[in-house]
């Protein structure tokens, strides 16, 4: 009765993967972009700008991104339009991304020492050569070990687009599951896949860390 | 437009400046001239480094006017803050050296940025006023592989990269060492002799007494008193310039 062998079921996890790798990387590159325009605004108009950033920051940290991708998908369709899954999660996964990461980086480059900003403008800098050459070359090597650990918490989180009926890594379990009806065993291999992404970015993160590291 | 009227370099006219409700200028009239060696002086909280950040805009005041070389300082408008700030170099007590950059580097950046200066030009240069400072050997050494001493000399060659109207220096020697205060102070005095514009709030007094042609002695926000240092070190007008000397030889 059950006609998927072990290495069906491995082979169709193993090639749901790059949905996966595509669905992350696609919402690290969405949201990196939009963070830092995000980022850069923020630090131009601090307060007319600056609030309403907080406000969308404030909204994506606060609500569960599960909701947040059943409003997106359901809430595009209202207004006529009927996003693919892929779309939808793409679209979500990257606003989500980018409020987080705007957040993060606005700490790091707050976390520069005010002498540099002083020292900058009294040599005549502008904004922007001052955030290019002087505060953000030392704000990347704070921000390397959160903006990792986010990048893998958005890896993580790209499971939740199964919810919407995007077939990456987790949907492909579920579906197998539910032909095999073996769930311990396909979630715990789903896992492992999870885990073999993840924790080489996790190492490689420490390793920018350790060569990024450098004393004022 | 009369000849006896001394023309001023940097002049400050009935500047006031509050944090919020508390005033820390409360009226300031300077005329400072050119080749003109300034050093303020007075107890922490006398406003004479709020008086310093106001000259090159980083610090805000509300009432009053301030003019380097004829131009105002407007420091909303950043256009009129990058050409005013192209004629005032400043010197900080942390030194606030660019950690991700070379010595070298830290001072060809704002010549190469601002002035557009050719790099084989701003090297040049930057080898120029390190020499100047005697650092000449530490072009491509870090900021935090040099002393705190060596730091502040780069800092200073920073700010002359730009050839500035005049150099503010903020309490240039307090985050020293005591062994390493005499290198700093020994290069502010060559550009001293040299003729360089400074306007130098310390609490070096021997250092002032010898440098500097003229001693500003500020007191709750006011120039409380001004004169030669001969004047204002050995005849003391007021009782709180006396106070504040006794405690400083003391």
């Amino acid at each position: 009765m059950n006609s998927f062998t072990t290495w069906d079921v491995i082979r169709n996890l193993l090639l749901s993967v790059p949905w996966t790798l595509f669905l992350s990387a696609i919402a690290f590159v969405g949201g990196s972009v939009l963070g830092l325009i995000l980022l850069v605004l923020r630090i131009m108009k601090p307060h007319s700008l600056g609030r309403a950033i907080t406000w969308y920051v404030q909204l994506f940290q606060g609500t569960p991104l599960l909701m947040q991708l059943f409003l997106t998908y359901f809430g595009l369709a209202l207004f006529g339009l009927n996003p693919s899954p892929l779309l939808a999660a793409t679209l979500c996964l990257s606003l989500y991304a980018g409020a987080f990461l705007t957040e993060t980086w606005h700490g790091c480059v707050m976390s520069i020492p005010k002498g540099q900003w002083e020292a900058s403008s009294s040599l005549a800098l502008n904004l922007r050569e001052q955030l290019q050459y002087v505060i953000f070359p030392q704000a990347v090597r704070v921000s390397v070990p959160p903006t990792v650990g986010l990048g893998v918490q958005i890896i993580k989180n790209t499971s939740l687009a199964s919810v919407i009926g995007f077939v990456e890594l987790t949907r492909t379990g579920q579906i197998i599951t539910n032909v095999t009806y073996d769930p311990f065993f396909v979630y715990g291999v789903v896992a492992l896949l999870y885990f073999a992404i993840c924790f080489p970015c996790s190492m490689w993160g420490r390793a920018l860390e350790r060569k990024f590291t450098f004393k004022h | 437009m009369t000849d006896d009227q001394p023309h001023c370099l940097v002049e400050i006219k009935k500047l006031r400046k509050s944090y919020g409700q508390v005033e820390v200028l409360k009226g300031i009239d300077l005329c400072i001239q050119r080749k003109e060696v300034v050093c303020i002086i007075g107890k922490s909280g006398s406003g004479k480094s709020t008086l310093l950040r106001c000259v090159n805009g980083l610090e805000v005041f509300q009432q009053g006017e301030l003019l380097v070389d004829g131009l105002p300082v407007k420091s909303q408008d950043a256009q009129a803050m990058r050409a005013l700030r192209q004629k005032v170099g400043m010197v900080f007590q942390s030194f606030n050296l660019f950690p991700a950059m070379s010595a070298g580097s830290n001072v060809m950046l704002a010549p190469r940025l601002v002035k557009g200066l050719p790099g084989a030009q701003t090297r040049a240069l930057a080898e120029k006023l390190l020499k100047r400072v005697g650092l000449e050997d530490k072009f491509d050494s870090y900021p935090n592989e040099l002393s705190g001493g060596q730091q502040q000399r780069v800092a200073i060659a920073r700010a002359l990269a730009m050839n500035p109207e005049v150099i503010l220096c903020d309490e240039i020697t307090s985050a020293l060492d005591p062994e390493l205060v005499g290198e700093v102070l020994q290069v502010i005095e060559g550009l001293a002799k040299e003729g360089v514009t400074l306007m130098i709030v310390t609490h070096e007094m021997n250092f002032a007494r010898k440098v500097c042609d003229r001693i500003i002695f500020m007191h709750q926000g006011l120039v409380h008193e001004m004169g030669t240092p001969e004047a204002l070190f050995t005849n003391p007008q007021t009782p709180e310039l006396r106070s504040f000397l006794s405690m400083n030889h003391g």
